[in-house]
């Protein structure tokens, strides 16, 4: 790990599986012998909200609490552009990384024609003129070649494990995906898992 | 799912679990024979976990009607000698709170645990209120954890306190602990096996007022519920609680204050441990407090200093009474986080802190950003009732209005929702309010009165209403949205289900018999047929009696997961675009997140990655244009 504790946000929209990543991540984690806290917020947030879930990776006995300070975030893993800024203006500085789904989740009020959704390009090179490391996975259009768009969150998973930066083997990341998901999603999830894994390293 | 850590017979493992889990598994360690809850937003896991558990650690759970219901069930098996646990939200505290507070009065046998889990921010239910007030007025103690491997320990040791005093004990957990996660070191599963046995009696009388209170007074005097840490000689301290005492701890890291302020974490925040609070107070010259969400340590604890203030040296004290303490919405206001308590101490000491975040004007290139509505899911019924509601009152023209409820429709109030509620309150009060707009006719009042609630809801809280309706005949439609589970909280069972917690069959108990058996008349219709649902709700507004109508389908994500849907388009060579005159209806107007534009067509289109293939579209496009390919 690079830095203790290492501080990793999901961001997303509510429905795009952030709890089962983030979940996934920490199983990961504790296998490979490390601790890790997670906030997490469901119940009405799930419901179409901005959510994020906080995981931070720590080895030793000093205890660390669920939220992530602002500007202290290394890594942001986003499901969707527009809330993938709005997390890494909150809690990114210069040296965050960001990995980021570029397929837009439109709000409610931009498809009523009362706002405008930002253009999805001119948002990334913003945020790639910000932070030292963003990379752009096409995670949707990868789960949807693994079988369905529901495993969008499993490729941005395998781009988390890609990169490598919490120095958790790939294989600890596939048992806990082969374990977690019911026989008949497991192929599926290990080929979005890989799908995300490789294109973080192309 | 294939991990389930809560089961674990292994003492001293160390492994992950939510907030919830741990709870559940704490009252696992106790040996708990009963469990029972009404599900609510962040504590509704617990009972998941243990009724999933129950045959295998051979203990009753259950879903039960309501949280009065549900206590009253927890405190029989206590009364029988067994343990038990009940689970609510604020909410379903202040249902049950009239029987805790005689309960305290009546006293239990084997230690009953009640957990309540706030939600600071309210970021997973509808309010933030902060159930230690009501715990204090049924006077019962309250422990509140700090860490998910606290939530296990301390939920263990209310089992304890709650034998030693023969009180319910209260295990008051916040969202970060609920639905936060961690890892926990495992205790020793109990192997408790009781045969229950009434032999007392459990009488409220007004004697027993006397006992409790030297019952509390004992509590407090009793040492330990705290715990230090920090420098010995320390003369700022915070005093915090739950999940705070880390971003206290995170805090005095960031600005280096390790050495210079103590960190007083009280376990039992009610009542007071005033042994340790004493001496800490005496220690001390200035006194932060940092506890979420309202000032109830501070008040407590200032209003203990106060008698005995003579034996105290000059003290001043910070929070959110004096405003020191107090996030971006104001003192007493939202969750804390480590940034609201490095904030308060910087304001506090007059020192320099320097976050390292992004130049923020860097994007005002790209305009603001649109926030972000909570919306009812792609395919949602409420949807498709909430449309045809809207337009049933719409044709009716005299002005009428729908009261709601608490549930994932609470967010009709909203863009999602068509703005259409008038008022959003507690569980059921929708049709309490109903009833009192139909008496109002001799006023002159006549605007169409309509209240909707869920099917979990009206077990829960409806039917006193719907027979105070009857019995003094008044004039209302109540609309039940049936979609067949407790959607909200992670889709529960309800009477209506043919389910119990642990997923075996049981009686059904049936909303249209009810309603009839109460001498009401009852309409079912099929919300995605919303022209039929339009035309029934139309003649029904026409009619002056409570009257009932079950908008009855499946909730969306229960149904996405029973197979394969059919695939909805848009055949853009009928789709007219804005020439249509339509307004763009599918993606403007109807607002299901899977109706989106196609900016480069300049038609319409469905989201394909996020459409579930309910067809409500197909039959609302003025063109037609809207096809379903079957799979």
């Amino acid at each position: 790990m690079e830095k203790q504790p290492y501080n990793l946000i999901f961001a997303g929209v509510g429905g795009q599986g952030n709890v089962i990543a983030s979940k996934l991540t920490a199983l990961a984690a504790v296998d490979a012998g490390l601790k890790v806290t997670v906030g997490e917020t469901f119940g009405a947030s799930q419901r179409g909200g901005t959510v994020m879930s906080h995981v931070r990776v720590f080895q030793g006995d000093k205890l660390v609490g669920p939220l992530i300070p602002r500007g202290r975030a290394h890594l942001i893993i986003g499901f969707e552009p527009l809330d993938t800024l709005r997390i890494l203006l909150a809690y990114g500085s210069r040296h965050t990384k960001v990995i980021v789904n570029d397929r837009p989740v439109y709000p409610l009020n931009v498809l009523a024609g009362d706002a405008e959704y930002p253009d999805v390009d001119k948002m990334i090179s913003t945020m790639s003129e910000m932070v030292e490391d963003l990379k752009v996975v096409k995670a949707t259009d990868l789960a949807f070649q693994a079988g369905s768009a529901l495993a969008t969150n499993i490729v941005m998973v395998g781009a988390l494990a890609g990169l490598n930066c919490l120095a958790i083997p790939t294989g600890k990341f596939e048992a806990v995906i082969a374990n977690f998901f019911k026989p008949q999603f497991k192929d599926m999830n290990i080929r979005a898992f890989k799908l995300g894994m490789k294109a973080v390293r192309e | 799912m294939g991990i389930d850590n809560v089961k674990l017979d292994c003492p001293g493992k160390e492994v992950l679990l939510t907030g919830n889990e741990a709870v559940a598994r704490g009252a696992l360690e106790a040996g708990v024979k009963y469990a029972s809850s009404y599900p609510g937003s962040p504590s509704a896991e617990v009972l998941d976990t243990l009724a999933r558990l129950s045959s295998r650690f051979n203990l009753y759970a259950e879903w039960s009607v309501n949280e009065k219901v549900a206590a009253e069930g927890a405190a029989a098996a206590s009364f029988a000698g067994m343990r038990s646990i009940t689970i609510m939200k604020p909410d379903g505290l202040n249902v049950a709170v009239d029987f805790f507070t005689s309960l305290s009065l009546s006293g239990i046998k084997a230690g009953m645990v009640l957990v309540v889990g706030d939600d600071p921010s309210a970021h997973s239910s509808i309010k933030e209120e902060d159930s230690r007030y009501l715990s204090r007025l049924a006077h019962l103690p309250v422990l509140e954890p700090a860490t998910i491997q606290e939530a296990k320990d301390m939920t263990l040791q209310a089992f304890a306190l709650s034998e030693e005093t023969g009180l319910p004990v209260v295990v008051r957990c916040v969202t970060r602990i609920c639905h936060a996660s961690s890892v926990v070191k495992l205790g020793r599963l109990s192997n408790l096996e009781v045969r229950p046995e009434l032999n007392e009696k459990y009488l409220t009388n007004p004697q027993a007022h006397a006992d409790v209170e030297n019952k509390l007074r004992e509590i407090a005097k009793s040492g330990g519920g705290c715990t230090y840490t920090g420098p010995d000689d320390a003369r700022t301290i915070i005093i915090t609680s739950g999940p705070s005492y880390t971003y206290c701890q995170e805090a005095l890291d960031i600005l280096q204050l390790n050495d210079e302020i103590g960190i007083l974490k009280l376990d039992r925040t009610w009542p007071l441990p005033e042994r340790e609070l004493l001496r800490y107070l005496k220690q001390a010259s200035e006194v932060v407090f940092a506890e979420e969400v309202e000032p109830f340590m501070e008040d407590n604890v200032a209003s203990f200093a106060a008698f005995h203030w003579h034996e105290l040296g000059p003290l001043k004290l910070y929070g959110k009474r004096s405003g020191h303490v107090a996030g971006p919405l104001g003192s007493g206001i939202g969750e804390l986080n480590p940034d609201v308590i490095i904030d308060s101490l910087v304001k506090i000491k007059g020192l320099n802190y320097h976050r390292d975040l992004l130049d923020q004007d860097k994007i005002d290139h790209l305009g603001p950003l649109p926030v972000r509505d909570r919306a009812f899911c792609a395919g949602c019924p409420h949807r498709a009732s909430f449309w045809a509601i809207k337009s049933a009152l719409a044709l009716d023209g005299r002005n009428g209005f729908v009261l709601g409820d608490i549930g994932c429709y609470a967010m009709g109030r909203g863009r999602t929702g068509y703005y259409l509620l008038s008022s959003v309150h507690s569980m059921g009060s929708g049709v309490g309010l109903a009833h009192g707009f139909g008496k109002l006719g001799k006023f002159s009042f006549n605007q169409p009165v309509t209240a909707i609630v869920g099917d979990s809801t009206f077990y829960h809280a409806v039917v006193p209403a719907l027979i105070n309706a009857r019995a003094n005949n008044s004039n209302f439609l109540c609309i039940i949205l049936d979609n067949e589970t407790t959607a909200m909280t992670g889709h529960q069972p309800h009477p209506g289900s043919g389910f119990d917690a642990s997923g075996n069959q049981s009686p059904r108990v049936s909303m249209e018999q009810l309603v009839r058996g109460l001498g009401l008349p009852v309409y079912i219709s099929d919300p995605y047929d919303i022209p039929a649902t339009v035309q029934l709700i139309t003649s029904l507004l026409k009619n002056s009696e409570p009257q009932v109508l079950i908008l009855r389908r499946t909730c969306a994500l229960v149904a996405a997961k029973k197979g394969k849907q059919p695939v909805v388009y848009v055949d853009q060579d009928a789709c007219l675009g804005d020439g249509c005159g339509c307004n763009r209806f599918c993606s403007r107007v109807f607002g299901c997140p899977a109706n989106i534009w196609d900016r480069e067509a300049g038609k319409a289109r469905i989201d394909e990655a996020v459409c579930v293939g309910c067809g409500v579209c197909v039959s609302l496009c003025p063109q037609g244009a809207i096809k379903v390919k079957e799979v």
